[in-house]
């Protein structure tokens, strides 16, 4: 049990996804203008980060080991990833349209998130069980979402503030961007990785 | 042939993917911790878009409209594994510090939109042309990021000591936080650049209507 909370502490807030491992920059950057879009992106990419972790685990374990196709993973993960998002892009459609109203737009984006492709590979380098792979997945899409929801905060407020007009934009949210990650340092020993 | 050189010269400097157009930003802050591994992945990078481009250009009119994007992706995947695996046997060492990031250069939105706006559409001298233009300038980003961070967080240059021993190493800089630092100080420093130079145009030409209304 506690090795269990552990990995979900230490993907959330210490191998914090964006802000230390930097996957996922792109939306960070992108989407946090205003805090429903941060929302809605940090809750589809969860979704999509917990089950292509949960699928690429599959796959590795009992397809590409058993055939001593390895090497062929990148190939293999970036075409499940594709697939995975249209399937789920599809069920979504069928059982929960609200919800696929909500989200079905960032759904598309999500295919070439290096942090959905970073995840799938991060798990099978890791050696990780199903069980530790998908509380991986969980706390990295907390992590996300976190983020993301942190950020769009701060970037609503700083829309009011009087910055240089050269500071306006990209090059303030990487600089607001720089010291919420020296705020995550301070998480580093929490957990032995 | 000056078609060609125009797109090398607009991959290095005006349209940078790194500092201009701002795409494909996570290599950039995540292996720019020396100026090697920016470098090495930079020229990983440029090898893969060369080849992609190319292969791309070439088989353009086979490849249905419907399903080019899965085209082009595995494609692309295929010359991401073959780097993967020339690094891991080249340069052990760097291929370890780079880590996920060699493998991550399929999801780089860089190749993926400049297959799809470029590649797909021209002939294949200048697919190759485009590809080179555009790698070095996204491999002298790199670089130049890896310069700044080594230099002030660890005192060294492509592991070559700059500074004395007087030097207290900023070690911050080779943390994640000092990426994102670097990274939103040069786009500052660009944007300053570009508005003043705008300024100094809008003078200019201010001052030149000055002249011919007064000549009128």
């Amino acid at each position: 049990m506690k090795e269990m909370l552990l990995l979900l502490v230490g993907s959330a807030l210490v191998n914090y996804f964006v802000l230390v491992r930097f996957l996922g920059i792109c939306p960070f950057l992108g989407m946090t203008r205003q805090l429903d879009t941060a929302l809605g992106m940090g809750l589809a990419a969860s979704l999509v980060l917990v089950l292509s972790a949960m699928a690429s685990w599959l796959v590795y374990t009992y397809i590409l080991v058993p055939l001593e196709l390895e090497y062929m993973q990148i190939v293999v993960f970036i075409l499940m990833i594709a697939c995975l998002v249209q399937l789920l892009e599809m069920v979504l459609k069928k059982v929960f349209p609200q919800l696929y109203k909500a989200m079905g737009i960032y759904l598309a984006l999500i295919t070439t998130n290096c942090a959905i492709m970073g995840i799938a590979l991060l798990v099978v380098s890791s050696g990780y069980t199903f069980w530790q792979t998908t509380l991986f997945a969980v706390g990295a899409g907390l992590g996300f979402t976190l983020a993301l929801a942190m950020m769009a905060g701060i970037r609503e407020e700083l829309e009011f503030a009087d910055v240089p007009l050269a500071a306006k934009g990209t090059s303030l949210a990487l600089l607001i961007a720089g010291i919420m990650s020296m705020g995550f340092l301070g998480f580093a020993g929490l957990v032995p990785m | 042939m000056q078609k060609h050189l125009d797109d090398v010269v607009r991959g290095l400097f005006r349209e940078n993917p790194t500092f201009r157009m701002l795409i494909g930003m996570c290599p950039p802050l995540a292996v720019t911790t020396s100026a090697e591994s920016g470098l090495i992945m930079g020229l990983a990078t440029t090898a893969v878009l060369i080849c992609s481009s190319t292969i791309i250009s070439l088989f353009k009119k086979l490849i249905p409209q419907q399903v080019r994007i899965p085209a082009y992706i595995v494609i692309i995947a295929t010359f991401v594994t073959m780097i993967d695996l020339v690094l891991a046997a080249l340069v052990p060492a760097v291929h370890k510090i780079l880590g996920i990031f060699v493998p991550l250069i399929v999801v780089n939105c860089l190749i993926l939109g400049r297959a799809e706006a470029f590649a797909s559409r021209m002939p294949v001298s200048r697919a190759i042309t485009d590809g080179l233009g555009m790698g070095l300038g996204f491999t002298w980003a790199l670089t130049f990021i890896g310069c700044i961070r080594e230099l002030l967080g660890a005192g060294t240059l492509f592991g070559a000591t700059v500074f004395g021993d007087g030097f207290v190493a900023w070690r911050i800089m080779q943390l994640p936080p000092g990426a994102f630092l670097t990274m939103g100080l040069i786009v500052f420093t660009l944007n300053l650049v570009g508005n003043l130079r705008a300024r100094q145009l809008q003078k200019a030409a201010r001052n030149q209507m000055k002249v011919v209304g007064k000549e009128a």
